[in-house]
């Protein structure tokens, strides 16, 4: 509750300042007209929609892109053979900032939510791989030996014995490839894509209504710290009992 | 029962061994480990490996339950060369807070053997029930590995080995990690099960006395590289008791032959 304290004096203090001082602005507005532009937006359902296009957008990229990460992370932290062969093209790859590929991939796919996804799924696909394979070359040894002992195939062993393992750590790569699935999608659609909460933003303001503006910025916010919050959650329901087991000797 | 199983290693008519190693060398990483091992040992035969630090007592283990190949020279297993990990071979590892699954309960972990064995879902928790109770965790079922003591622990891991129903058990220095108490008790908790089982054992530790206790033949090894130095038979009567045998003159006898053969053999 303390957290919320600052907050609150700094809207106040924006408040006071535009009505004390009167705002006419293109670029700035009062946060009670932003409140009113929210809750225009929620009733009459747009911020909803732009809601659902990018975290549609952002959760199809994260899918696509973590997956083949997770694939990827398995066969080179099971494999340093493979890691070895993958070091330098990963190596290559990795530092292009996902942006970057916008001109690329708006050749290959056009506007639209592929373009989008495309660019989501590069984004999510290195923290998944960099974290995942980590994770995964990090499973006990031993572990590794007793699936061997007991003969498991290597489906089997993957499924009963190394992703289960590497479960916790993995949990990480896909929260933090989420907070960047949404950085991503709401960055390619305020560069070009019109789709969603950025381009609603972009649009807000080319049209000079700053309050709309402020009042997607605020929401987008609000929805990144909700699926950060829903994940917090999940990652502690699953995996409180496993980290208490972890913690034994 | 007890006395029936003892006398394999009698004089007279051999029973063909269930293993052999023949002139067999290791080396890893260039390394000489172990060099021109030669031994049998018989169906039901109780066998511990002693031997300092170095001398590749678990690297012989490792080589009989196909984890490792041997560079030279063959281990057979009933007749065969051992090519890779067998579903009638269970392991026992030392370090058991590493070898059972956290994510899984006592019943889930000793489930694992089961579900490598094929055995379906439906059966699983009627195999799992006896198998517990034979290892006293009959009312930890539920726990998870981090909520039990060591010595818990690895009845949990003795419990997925008899799961496998092996004929070979191979036991790396199992309770060199736990207090004296429960080290005794899980010693005579193994012979118990491995006689009502007739299971053959090899058993690797550095405890002398606990080799002496366990096996009819203890198998002291020299180090740099390993080889087998000497073969001790052990000529106590089962079923053992802690205080009786440990006292008995023949265990002294042994007891002080191995400790002076160690001693030699570090020197």
């Amino acid at each position: 509750m303390k957290g919320l304290v600052l907050p609150i004096l700094l809207v106040a203090l924006a408040e006071g300042a535009a009505r004390t001082f009167g705002i006419a602005s293109d670029s700035l507005a009062a946060p009670s007209d932003i409140a009113a532009a929210l809750a225009e937006a929620l009733a009459d359902g747009r911020l909803l929609l732009w809601s659902a296009q990018t975290v549609a957008s952002a959760l199809a990229g994260l899918a696509i892109g973590g997956g083949l990460g997770l694939v990827l992370g398995l066969l080179v932290g099971l494999s340093p053979a493979t890691g070895r062969v993958l070091h330098l093209p990963i190596e290559f790859l990795r530092p292009i900032p996902s942006v970057a590929l916008l001109p690329v991939a708006l050749l290959g796919f056009g506007f639209g939510y592929r373009l989008e996804i495309a660019i989501v799924a590069f984004a999510c696909f290195w923290p998944v791989l960099i974290i995942g394979s980590a994770a995964i070359s990090g499973v006990e040894r031993r572990l590794l030996e007793v699936g061997r002992v007991l003969r498991f195939g290597p489906l089997a062993r993957i499924r009963k014995i190394v992703l289960p393992a590497a479960l916790p750590r993995l949990f990480v790569a896909f929260r933090l490839a989420a907070g960047v699935s949404l950085i991503v999608a709401v960055t390619v659609e305020i560069a070009l894509n019109p789709l969603g909460l950025g381009y609603a933003m972009m649009y807000a303001q080319e049209t000079l209504r700053p309050a709309l503006m402020f009042a997607v910025l605020v929401w987008v916010g609000l929805v990144g710290w909700a699926i950060n919050a829903l994940l917090l959650t999940a990652q502690r329901r699953l995996f409180g009992p496993a980290a208490l087991v972890n913690a034994g000797p | 029962m007890s006395a029936a199983v003892i006398p394999l290693q009698k004089a007279g008519g051999k029973p063909e061994p269930l293993i052999a190693f023949r002139r067999v060398d290791l080396d890893l990483g260039g390394r000489p480990i172990l060099r021109g091992i030669d031994l049998e040992i018989a169906r039901g035969e109780f066998v511990c490996v002693v031997g300092p630090s170095g001398c590749g007592k678990t690297t012989l283990l490792r080589l009989l339950g196909g984890l490792l190949a041997p560079t030279g020279g063959e281990v057979s297993y009933a007749g065969g060369p051992v090519a890779g990990p067998s579903a009638n071979v269970a392991i026992v590892f030392q370090d058991y807070g590493k070898a059972l699954l956290p994510w899984r309960n006592v019943a889930g972990n000793v489930s694992l053997a089961l579900e490598a064995a094929g055995v379906p879902r439906g059966e699983r928790e009627a195999r799992i029930a006896p198998l517990l109770r034979k290892v006293g965790l009959d009312a930890h079922a539920e726990r998870f590995p981090g909520q039990l003591s060591g010595g818990m622990q690895q009845r949990v891991q003795i419990a997925r080995c008899l799961a496998q129903e092996p004929t070979l058990l191979l036991m790396d220095e199992p309770f060199g990690a736990l207090d004296a108490m429960t080290r005794q008790a899980l010693q005579d908790e193994v012979l118990r099960i491995v006689q009502a089982s007739r299971m053959t054992v090899l058993f690797v530790t550095h405890d002398l006395e606990e080799a002496i206790y366990l096996g009819d033949r203890v198998i002291a090894l020299r180090p740099h590289p390993g080889r087998v130095a000497a073969t001790f038979e052990v000529d106590l009567a089962r079923p053992r008791e802690q205080l009786a045998t440990r006292e008995a003159p023949q265990f002294l006898r042994l007891r002080r032959a191995l400790y002076d053969f160690i001693e030699s053999a570090e020197r």
